[in-house]
């Protein structure tokens, strides 16, 4: 319950901005930047199987849900088993998965329907070897569509938990 | 973040009776009748009664756009005036606001001298040929000069409607800019009519959800600032902001103040489940008021403070519910068809306003806080989180337009479902909670 001086929060936001996937926001679009984001050029070599790139493209780094749920379709467990395997190779990383809500929905209600996303996807991370230190989750709610048209066709991308890598084993 | 000076600037309001005539009833508006005929009024530029300048015509034309505003009053134009008014207390001339048919008559003075002015009013019913309840007299520093119109607006329209007062208030909400993936956000606080805008933070994080405490002198937000969803409390006066209630691994959002200020109660997230807590508003004495596996929030005290509103998917999709403060069993009052979240308790204790989610169309709705009497007030695309006036009788809210371009506005309506309209903000705008009345 200390005080926090503003600048520190500032400091705390830029660190967080930091993580390594250009995409976890929308395409790379102009905002992306805009949190002191890095670009691409550190992702490696997407047929690098080591690489970030190789783990965002073809391992798969975001799994989809149906309305208002937060159940694991056979295809997200088939790209979580993926990613799983993936961070048991690659022990220097640590992950933050941010669970996402389409808008049709109250700010509240999609916070918190975004953390239970997040969480079903750590849950099963967890039931998959990676160890809980390693994983962190955050819930956008609808605050960061990656798609921004109002149809279910860009709905259905919003709705999403998104695995973001970052240097460190989360110790 | 001058503008905020006056949010704290000390308003010395000398009230002070000119004229100690009894209010007759003759000159009223019955806000829920079924069909209202917009009031004619006049309000003459206020007399200058020395170093007044720019400020009387001014302080006139907010108190007009304010009865205005309401839908409940009609101003009839200067242009169609046959009497001036040049003098406070000179007799008023009936026949001819008759003529024009005004109903009411506001008569006011405005008098400036280095860092004071002094406003007052009367208030005629023009059909009697009767003053209507006392003069009043308002005194303050210069640039509170709006401060001092809208609450000779307020004496106006309380004395008319038999409402309370609301003009005199101050509104926090989230201002918007960037394309819709990539928003930015800051808090802002404005007048309830959009004027006097000051902006709280920058747009580095994401802020959500402002709420102002009972005596207007704190906020508590929603804010990504340590890079999770935190809820933090921030000094309007001088903007010292702290985090409140930090549990690692946790995620806290929605908080509210108690009718006391005493309290926060908000939702905190934990392994994927939501539920309510409350804390002190100092931090300490956290205490969780509901354990279920679905997601509990949106919690809303009533003004007594004894019971807490609030929205919960528990018997599958979200709807309301109350339970007493301290936690424990809640009923279910929501029961029409679709989605309901967001519930706000009135200050006047009578109603509860909130969200509703059907067939792909959102609504603003109020309903008894039994759940019954459900009137829905608005339909579009996106409608969310109401805030009520401090005389509960008109909330503002967010309204979202849809696609790529889509962008946030407020608006406001009468609980009637009359007078919908935009509020005017310098950009993108949502997340309105409105102030108390000021003091």
């Amino acid at each position: 319950m200390t005080l926090m001086p503003k600048a520190l929060l500032l400091v705390a936001a830029l660190g967080l901005a930091a993580c390594n996937n250009p995409d976890r926001y929308g395409a790379g679009g102009p905002g992306a930047n805009a949190g002191g984001f890095v670009d691409t050029t550190g992702l490696g070599d997407p047929n690098d199987p080591r690489s970030i790139a190789y783990f965002n493209q073809s391992v798969g780094d975001r799994v989809l849900f149906a309305v208002d749920q937060s159940t694991l379709s056979p295809e997200a467990r088939v790209i979580l088993q993926g990613q799983a395997q993936w961070l048991a190779t690659n022990s220097d990383y640590a992950i933050i998965i941010e669970g996402h809500a389409d808008e049709q929905g109250t700010r509240e209600y999609n916070l918190a329907l975004g953390a239970r996303r997040a969480a079903a996807v750590q849950q099963f991370l967890g039931s998959q070897g990676v160890a809980a230190g390693r994983m962190k989750t955050i819930s956008y709610g609808k605050e960061r569509p990656l798609e921004v048209c109002s149809e279910e066709a860009c709905y259905s991308r919003n709705r999403r938990a998104v695995t973001v890598l970052s240097m460190g084993s989360g110790a | 973040m001058t503008a905020l000076k006056s949010l704290s600037a000390a308003l010395m309001i000398g009230v002070a009776g000119l004229v100690a005539a009894p209010a007759m009833a003759e000159l009223n508006i019955v806000i829920d009748s079924p069909v209202i005929e917009p009031m004619p009024f006049a309000i003459p530029t206020f007399v200058d009664e020395g170093g007044a300048g720019d400020y009387a015509s001014n302080i006139s034309r907010v108190v007009a756009a304010d009865l205005a505003g309401t839908g409940l009053f009609r101003e009839i134009p200067a242009e169609a005036h046959i009497s001036g008014v040049t003098a406070f207390d000179a007799p008023i001339a009936y026949n001819d606001w008759q003529a024009i048919n005004a109903q009411a008559l506001i008569v006011g003075a405005v008098q400036a001298s280095g860092d004071r002015i002094v406003v007052k009013f009367r208030l005629f019913d023009v059909f009697t040929g009767q003053p209507l309840g006392e003069g009043l007299q308002f005194a303050g520093t210069p640039d509170s000069w709006r401060r001092m119109a809208h609450k000779v607006a307020d004496a106006v329209y309380s004395r008319i409607t038999g409402e309370g007062p609301y003009f005199d208030s101050r509104v926090v909400y989230v201002a918007e800019s960037g394309p819709k993936n990539q928003r930015q956000k800051r808090l802002g606080v404005m007048d309830y009519d959009g004027a006097n805008v000051a902006y709280l933070t920058d747009s580095s994080s994401i802020v959500l959800a402002p709420r102002f405490s009972p005596s207007g002198d704190k906020i508590l937000f929603t804010s990504y600032a340590s890079g999770f969803p935190q809820i933090y409390l921030m000094d309007v006066g001088s903007l010292e902001t702290r985090s409140l209630g930090e549990v690692p691994g946790t995620m806290t959002f929605a908080p509210r103040f108690s009718p006391d200020g005493g309290t926060v109660v908000f939702s905190l997230e934990q392994g994927g489940n939501t539920d309510i807590y409350a804390m002190d508003v100092g931090g300490g004495g956290l205490r969780q008021l509901t354990n279920a596996p679905s997601i509990e929030t949106a919690p809303s005290f009533s003004p007594d403070g004894s019971q807490i509103v609030f929205e919960s998917d528990r018997s599958g999709g979200p709807q309301i519910y109350v339970m007493s403060a301290g936690g424990g069993e809640a009923v279910r009052v929501s029961g029409g068809k679709g989605r309901y979240g967001t519930p706000v308790w009135s200050p006047r204790g009578d109603m509860i306003a909130f969200t509703k989610q059907n067939e792909g169309r959102f609504h603003i709705g109020v309903m008894r806080t039994d759940g019954s009497e459900e009137r829905l007030l608005t339909a579009s695309f996106l409608d969310e989180g109401p805030t009520w006036a401090p005389n509960g009788r008109v909330v503002m809210f967010t309204r979202e337009s849809a696609g790529a371009g889509g962008q946030a506005q407020l608006f406001s309506v009468d609980i009637s479902g009359r007078n919908l309209k935009p509020v005017t903000t310098d950009g993108p705008a949502s997340d309105p909670a409105w102030s108390p009345l000021l003091p």
